[in-house]
């Protein structure tokens, strides 16, 4: 059942109360915000804005500056694609085009019955182990197609 | 005017602001030697010796950013190619400003700019005007290597390609190729058109964030950020909104900032590039910002904000910047028009005709009801050479004192409280002392919305830290928004100021934290000791005042102790101070506060009313009021009548002339019967309207010099079309009793500037007068009043503006008052006894009504209703909390009765808890609302300015216009008809 808006501002006002005090509020409420929702709604950030004293300008500017906040909710599961230098000498564009053809959808979409949601990352600090990948929060290194393979369909895909 | 055209070396951008200190530091610039104060930056010393550092993200409104790596220099013995802007002087350094090594890194990066960037520079608005181009040029772009690929300019349509492909010398393989048969480009966002002054086409961003920065910097909105990174940066209003729909405040700070084609106003999209400018003042509201009006020809192209005006510092708001277009309004009336009575429709006739008209029966009604049967309005938004004709014309040729104005109705109790406490009826500072505040107390005054531009320069300090207390019934945006909130927030109820500020006294005495040094020197220490008595008595402790204010006592404790104890200390204060019953007392208080702290004679401190109108300073200066002459000097004083009896030759009346209120009240009973009103529209902005309305229709001579037909017209049987600022010159005189000249840029629509129009009638009735230029007012001006003794337009145009007092003892003006002792020797503490308002919320009338004004609308209207600020506030609301709007069952949007024992009005309300339980709020800039049918007749006792502030009303819900209105409607269309001209 999606929230309505009237849920939501209850919600993040306890997160803004929980906050107060908190030196540099506003990426730890966004961090809480996204961890409640799984993303941060629109209707937050006015909110969030009058609470911490600042323009919804300046929200927004933050919010959209970090690509790991969430403008909408993702699918059931992340599926996060390495494609910094060190995993794109290692093949990471073939095993993106893989899974990007194997899911039918592009970066940044979430498969139509909203089971994984494809994301590209910029290095996760595992060039050793090239081409890297991220599930769930879960790094998973040296993989391939049918690694990819092998987790989708871990996560029922 | 063309001595008034600006050399373009004084308006040059340094890129980064001046430093302050004192130190000086010498360097060497490209084996140049130049010394600077220490915290310059490098780009804006060389730009003092005449260098030019490349730069695109840099201007000296706003602090260096670094971004644009295009003000690149080398220093010798430092490593790298420092950003100029960033990087501030240090002494012996060695700067070259270009070596073959810049030259080709800013020609990369200008690459880099141009690669992403349209190149129809000739179709371009900016094209002339852009520094994008011009740094292009500086730089000596001449090729663009990179090949076409993803950018942000090409709306995939395939039209700005083809011109596109064309400037980059591609064929049509290249454009297919760059399209790749894409069906749009998703980088591309359309032009923003929704502000109705100015665009944002983001296809022409360079995102150098000069816009964000402006918007934070200077105007303290916050309303614009850049969103998202790298590539996808962009710039966006509110939370990628429209302009309108954003926080956005339409200040114009943003669109000056743009270095490029992005922001650009409207205007020059129409018209084109201006070709000259001449520097001119505002004639909205009493800040009096400096402005380019920049021409072409006679047609105005724009008006932006001149960074040497020392009042506006470089800022302007929605009104000055962008609100001009009612000077060309269609509405306005160039042609005089008489008619016998008020009932028929108005004849359109040549000036003669009208002029002798208007004297004819002037003199008419002397002969039959008395010398002291007419009188004059004088305008505070004409010039003061203007409003000393208006007032000379009465006092000359009428051969009375019958004189009054529109400060009656907002800052008379200021001329009273401060002329009785300090000597003089002004302020005490300047602006620029602002920036030397630690703690303000803002009351009765709403600067963000009314004083748009001081109030940006206020929201700046506190930034900076300075503490805010705000007495006000209402949320005002600067108790709380963006990086601003109040330290204290007294939301007492209307009504109730002068209990607050004696409580306020009270703490501050008990506790002992008055300044006694300064008392025992600039003060009577007797007259002290004495108010010290009364306020000390336990009735006038927070406490006991509690039940009357609705504040909290301990909160007003902590507000008394910070203003005493937190540094300099200023107080600004406006019309929610002086248009009540104690307005005066008000006034009194404050300035017994400001004593009594030693907060007076040094910059960031004082005792500042934030004047309404343009030149409602001027107007006062001016003698406009019926019982003093020029230079606020009583018509008792023999000495001062006879300097004025022996210039004009003639007799001068020691007698005080009529008040507004009196010539109404005269003109019902019979004895009053002519009125020449200039630029004042008594009708829409004066209380009690019916009683205005019997008043003037009992008169047999209105006569109306205004731009277009107001409402007081329509009681009017003579029509003299007035001229606007733009046409005219002379001198408008601002909060700061700063004297700055408007000058004509274009030839009076109407034929005759304002001051020609009053020298036409004053001659008509006999006068005589020759003045050729206004200049020659302002010299009889000086010659006579003693604050304006060494006030020439040359000492004004040389200094660029001048505070009075301006005489051989303060040769350059006085920025700051009162420095070694008050005008008038010692200060005066008075006594300040609170007396509840007669006006009392009853079963019948329980909630109480306060009236203000709205950001983007100005007093009546008259201007910005002709204007697209409309799209900010089309109508009038009412205000109402949430508490009091559900008692009677209203939401937001509805249409509500406002009703009082004088009358009633329709309006729709706006439910909101910026106002408090019990308190409801509308703005009065609307001739359909009529506000002020709703107002009393309740004025303050020492000034009869009348109590705006606090009506006792009932709000019910409603279907429609009152009966009011509606009658009100059909007179005035009735009352507007014009006959065709003859045949």
């Amino acid at each position: 059942m999606p929230l309505d808006d009237q849920d939501i501002a209850v919600r993040v006002e306890e997160i803004l109360a929980t906050h107060d005090g908190v030196e540099g509020p506003l990426l730890p409420i966004l961090h809480a915000i996204q961890e409640a929702f799984g993303y941060v709604p629109r209707a937050a950030l006015p909110q969030i804005a009058e609470g911490l004293n600042l323009s919804r300008a300046e929200v927004h500017g933050v919010m959209t500056f970090y690509h790991d906040f969430r403008e909408d909710p993702a699918g059931r599961h992340v599926l996060k694609l390495c494609r910094a230098e060190a995993c794109k000498s290692m093949g990471a564009d073939r095993v993106a085009a893989h899974a990007r053809g194997k899911l039918g959808i592009d970066w940044h979409e979430t498969t139509r019955d909203g089971t994984v949601t494809l994301e590209p990352v910029f290095c996760l600090g595992l060039c050793a182990c090239a081409p890297a990948a991220m599930i769930d929060g879960k790094v998973v290194g040296r993989i391939d197609e049918a690694r990819v393979d092998a987790l989708l369909t871990e996560v029922g895909k | 005017m063309k001595d008034f055209i600006i050399p373009t070396s004084l308006d040059q951008d340094f890129g980064t602001p001046a430093s302050r200190s004192t130190t000086m530091v010498t360097l060497t610039i490209d084996g140049a030697e130049v010394t600077v104060p220490e915290g310059t930056s490098v780009m804006r010393a060389a730009k003092e010796t005449g260098i030019t550092i490349p730069k695109l993200c840099a201007t000296d409104m706003v602090d260096a950013f670094g971004s644009c790596r295009l003000c690149l220099v080398e220093i010798e013995g430092r490593n790298g190619t420092p950003a100029s802007c960033t990087t501030p002087v240090a002494a012996g350094m060695v700067v070259h400003t270009q070596t073959g090594k810049l030259k080709d890194l800013r020609r990369g990066v200008m690459e880099l700019y141009i690669s992403d960037h349209p190149l129809d520079c000739l179709t371009c608005v900016a094209n002339g005007d852009c520094e994008l181009q011009e740094m292009a040029g500086a730089v000596g772009l001449r090729d663009v290597r990179y090949q076409p690929g993803a950018n942000h300019y090409d709306d995939g349509s395939g039209t700005l390609a083809k011109g596109d492909a064309r400037a980059r010398g591609l064929g049509e393989r290249g454009l297919r190729g760059m399209l790749d048969g894409d069906m749009g480009n998703p980088d591309y966002l359309p032009r923003d058109e929704s502000n109705p002054y100015f665009t944002y086409d983001p296809s022409k961003c360079i995102v150098c964030s000069r816009c964000v920065r402006a918007c934070e910097e200077v105007q303290g909105t916050f309303a614009l950020t850049i969103e998202g990174r790298g590539w996808d940066s962009r710039v966006s209003a509110g939370m990628h909104e429209s302009f309108l729909g954003s926080e956005c405040v339409s200040c114009g700070a943003c669109v000056q900032a743009c270095p490029t084609g992005t922001l650009r106003e409207k205007a020059v999209h129409e018209i084109g590039t201006p070709e000259h400018s001449v520097i001119t003042t505002c004639a909205y509201c009493g800040v009096g910002c400096s402005f380019k009006a920049e021409m072409r020809g006679d047609e105005l192209v724009r008006m932006v904000p001149w960074k040497d005006g020392k009042a506006n510092r470089g800022h302007s708001c929605v009104k000055g910047r962008f609100a001009w277009g009612y000077a060309q309004h269609q509405d306005r009336v160039l042609k005089p028009m008489v008619r016998e009575r008020i009932e028929d429709p108005w004849r359109e006739v040549e000036w003669d005709e009208a002029l002798t008209f208007a004297a004819d029966r002037m003199r008419g009604l002397q002969a039959e009801y008395g010398q002291d049967s007419i009188g004059v309005i004088t305008s505070s938004r004409c010039t003061n050479e203007e409003t000393y004709l208006v007032q000379k014309l009465t006092r000359q040729v009428f051969g009375n004192n019958n004189t009054d104005t529109c400060a009656r109705v907002c800052h008379s109790p200021t001329g009273y409280g401060l002329g009785q406490t300090f000597g003089t009826s002004a302020g005490t500072q300047d602006f620029d002392s602002v920036e030397h505040s630690d703690v303000m107390i803002v009351i009765g005054a709403n600067p963000t919305d009314g004083h748009p531009v001081f109030g940006s320069r206020m929201k700046k300090r506190l930034r900076q830290g300075a503490k805010l207390i705000v007495i006000d019934p209402r949320r005002i945006d600067l108790v709380k928004s963006p990086h601003i909130r109040a330290a204290h927030h007294l939301p007492l109820k209307p009504g109730t100021n002068v209990a607050m500020l004696t409580a306020l006294a009270h703490v501050i005495v008990t506790e002992k934290l008055y300044d006694e040094a300064f008392i025992r020197e600039r003060c009577d220490w007797d007259e002290f000791a004495d108010y010290m008595a009364f306020v000390a008595d336990e009735s006038h402790s927070p406490e006991a005042v509690e039940s009357a204010t609705g504040v909290p006592a301990e909160e007003v404790r902590k507000a008394a102790r910070l203003y005493a104890g937190g540094g300099n200390g200023a107080i600004y204060y406006g019309l929610g101070v002086t248009e009540h019953s104690q307005g005066s007392t008000s006034v009194i208080a404050i300035a017994n506060l400001a004593m009594m702290t030693g907060n007076i004679g040094r910059p960031g401190v004082g005792v500042n009313p934030l004047r309404g109108q343009n030149n409602v300073q001027g107007s006062c200066d001016m003698g406009s009021f019926p019982h003093e002459l020029p230079g606020y000097r009583h018509v008792k004083n023999p000495e001062v009548r006879a300097i004025f009896e022996t210039l004009w030759n003639t007799k001068i009346s020691d007698e005080p002339g009529l008040r507004i209120n009196n010539m109404l009240d005269a003109a019902v009973e019979g004895t009053f019967k002519g009125l020449y009103i200039q630029g004042e529209d008594i009708l829409q902005s004066d209380p009690d309207t019916h009683h205005v309305a019997a008043g003037l229709a009992a008169m047999d001579c209105v006569i109306v010099h205004d731009l277009c037909l107001n409402e007081t017209a329509n009681y009017a049987h003579v029509f003299l079309p007035g001229s606007s600022f733009l046409e005219k010159d002379g001198t408008f005189t601002n909060a700061e009793r700063r004297i700055n000249m408007v000058r004509r840029v274009m030839a009076p629509k109407n034929g005759y500037a304002d001051w020609e129009v009053t020298q036409a009638l004053a001659n008509a009735m006999g006068a005589g007068w020759t003045y050729t230029h206004p200049s020659q007012i302002m010299a009889e001006i000086a010659a006579t009043t003693p604050s304006f003794a060494n006030v020439t337009y040359e000492r004004i145009t040389e200094l660029g503006s001048v505070q009075w007092p301006c005489n051989d003892e303060h040769p350059e003006g006085s920025p700051i008052m009162h420095v070694d002792g008050f005008v008038r020797g010692k200060g005066k503490f008075i006594r300040t006894e609170y007396v509840a308002t007669d006006e009392k919320v009853g079963p019948r009338f329980p909630l109480l009504l306060t009236t203000g004004r709205i950001l983007s609308q100005y007093n009546v209207g008259a201007q910005t209703r002709r204007t697209d600020n409309t799209a900010w506030h089309a109508e009038d609301v009412l205000e109402i909390h949430p508490q009091d709007a559900e008692d009677r069952g209203l939401r937001s949007g509805d249409w509500v009765r406002l009703a009082s024992r004088t009358g009633e009005t329709s309006l729709r309300a706006k439910v909101t808890d910026r106002v408090a339980p019990g308190v409801v709020y509308t703005t009065f800039h609307h001739p359909e609302t009529q506000a002020n049918v709703i107002t009393t007749d309740f004025s303050d006792w020492a000034t009869n300015c009348p109590e705006y502030k606090v009506t006792a009303v009932q709000v019910a819900p409603s279907n429609g216009p009152s009966e009011w209105q509606v009658e009100y409607e059909a007179q005035s269309e009735a009352a507007r008809r014009v006959l065709p001209a003859a045949e």
